[in-house]
């Protein structure tokens, strides 16, 4: 058994490998496939300050590898969430990472807090770059300024482990992360979904409601794996990776480009167990070649 | 109700038809856990290129002393087209049971009045295990069956195991031809305690109508597209009087008051 233990900020996990916001419920939906004292933490649904219907149906569609979606941030508020959610999930056995969206920087950091009050979760994601909200979402994260403008509103009014997701679809992420390290991130988290479409030559008609979505899944890891190794060796911060992660290989190549933790998400739901087996994995291959910590492989890449 | 994870054998592959297959599984490794008439499995698919997610399929049977569970899957795409695949020995991960299924207690029925249940093309699946359950509490139900053509209707003689069958099809080939809505059978609303269905949805709408004028509790299955199966991803959800709700997991049996389909007659 090797060291798995992992500090993103002041969060700290018994092993690196989280759950991606909108793939693993509230982490209770799971309880059933997966011992969540195994897993280092999950981030819960995006939560925004009012409730939100989301797009309409239909939500998905398949892609080779991959799937697209567009649910648009459907959930019930952060009231909501803190007077009915919170209390089923606060005792949970992993650190519980609540995903904070908004469509202004003042509904962001009252969101956030909001959240702030919480004493069981000790640290936010914040998503500046949902690519299927019309306003806010990836608006702010598309410019290294208006994602800056967020984190700094947000900074202001939460004390705790602030972890910013970044979004794929600009045209250098690394401008983007330095910004939101400088206006006070503890951490990154990348790549959230990268903008997709989806059509049926049948019927000649588009897939998804509105037309786009974020596509997830094995398709998209290369593009994860290299925005990953570009971003870890331009900040100083600690770099979540996430993108098409499906077992623990994949993890453990995230973590050799530069990642200090990973997220999961499409992955659950072709088997709803494997957020587990990835941990039990990245254990395996740390005992099969000598490491006695996860962090001797942040990095490690050999040049 | 737990769920699992579980690696099952194919018992038996039986293809009564060449858009059909129907997989007879057993878990090699212990009792298969209890399922409800209603509810549903997510099938993992290997070996297609296109294919990436699981796919959602009702419970079609299930045989406690044989220790069976049976799917019933209609090939359309590359995903039901790998499943059509297997062969006896064959292993199958599936994730079950799932979703809410049809309530047994809302609506008792008398001497008078029996359930009908109404499937419509492999939609007949789930009330070959509802007609089961229904019988083994001592109901008999009306089971109405349509289809397109003969050779899409579906284990016929075991719905007559279970309760009276009638049949419509779209071309007469067998039953009376037409939609099931315009089956004789339907003629007399007051034998029936209540309706549960599944099938296409402009069918079960016309089913809904129906219950609506005939003033019969009714519940409708769908079959939103689906992803994680478990409540978690939000995209198959159905607009409903409560808002959005997941088929997966707040379905996807849903009695048709809670729907925003307009049904009225």
């Amino acid at each position: 058994m090797s060291d798995l233990t992992t500090h993103i900020g002041n969060l700290k996990m018994v092993n690196p490998v989280m759950t991606a916001s909108g793939t693993f419920g509230y982490g209770v939906e799971f309880q059933d496939f997966v011992d969540l004292s195994k897993v280092g933490g999950i981030i819960v649904k995006g939560t925004t300050l009012h409730p939100r219907q989301g797009n309409p149906y239909p939500r998905m569609a398949e892609t080779a590898q991959g799937m697209l979606n567009c649910v648009g941030l459907q959930n019930k508020g952060v009231e909501h969430f803190c007077s009915h959610i919170y209390p089923t999930i606060k005792d949970l056995p992993t650190q519980v990472v609540v995903n904070v969206s908004g469509s202004s920087p003042e509904d962001y950091a009252e969101c956030a807090a909001r959240i702030n009050e919480l004493e069981n979760i000790n640290a936010i994601e914040l998503n500046i770059s949902c690519p299927n909200v019309k306003q806010g979402g990836m608006a702010f994260g598309v410019t290294p300024e208006g994602a800056a403008t967020v984190v700094k509103a947000v900074r202001a009014a939460y004390d705790k482990t602030l972890i910013v997701k970044l979004s794929p679809n600009v045209t250098n992420i690394v401008d983007i992360a330095r910004s939101v390290e400088d206006a006070g991130a503890d951490a990154v988290s990348l790549i959230n979904t990268l903008m997709g479409m989806a059509v049926d030559a049948e019927k000649r008609k588009k897939l998804l409601s509105i037309g786009t979505g974020g596509l997830s899944g094995p398709c998209v890891k290369p593009v994860a794996l290299r925005m990953v190794y570009q971003v870890s060796h331009a900040v100083g911060i600690p770099v979540i990776g996430l993108g098409g992660i499906s077992n623990a290989t994949d993890a453990i190549e995230f973590l050799l480009c530069g990642a200090t933790a990973i997220e999961i998400g499409t992955a659950n739901f072709l088997d709803p167990a494997i957020s587990q087996k990835v941990a039990e994995g990245i254990d395996a291959y740390l005992n099969r070649h000598g490491y006695d910590s996860v962090k001797d492989i942040i990095g490690a890449l050999e040049e | 109700m737990k769920k699992h994870i579980l690696d099952l054998k194919v018992v038996e592959v039986v293809r009564p038809h060449e858009r059909y297959v129907m997989l007879k599984l057993t878990n090699p490794n212990g009792a298969l856990p209890e399922m409800r008439p209603g509810q549903f499995a997510q099938l993992r698919v290997d070996g297609s290129s296109t294919t990436f997610l699981r796919r959602p399929i009702s419970i079609n049977f299930m045989d406690k002393k044989k220790n069976e569970v049976w799917f019933l899957v209609q090939t359309v795409g590359d995903g039901t087209r790998q499943l059509a695949k297997l062969l006896e020995g064959d292993t199958l991960n599936v994730v079950l049971p799932l979703g809410n299924g049809f309530d047994l207690e809302a609506h008792p029925a008398t001497s008078e009045k029996r359930p009908l249940l109404v499937g419509g093309g492999v939609g007949c699946a789930p009330m070959l295990y509802l007609g089961k359950t229904m019988s083994e509490r001592g109901v008999r139900p009306y089971f109405l069956i349509g289809a397109r053509t003969k050779g899409d209707l579906l284990q016929l003689e075991l719905f007559a195991q279970y309760g009276d069958v009638y049949v419509t099809t779209e071309d007469g080939s067998a039953g009376e031809k037409g939609f099931v809505t315009q089956h004789t059978l339907l003629r007399d609303s007051g034998r029936f305690s209540e309706i549960c269905c599944c099938g296409p949805k402009p069918m079960m709408m016309a089913v809904a109508r129906y219950a609506q004028s005939s003033s019969l509790p009714c519940a409708v299955s769908l079959e939103n597209k689906m992803a994680c199966g478990v409540g978690a991803c939000l995209c198959c959800v159905e607009d409903t009087q409560e808002g959005h709700v997941c088929v997966c997991s707040d379905g996807p049996v849903f009695p048709i008051e809670q729907l925003k389909w307009n049904t009225r007659p």
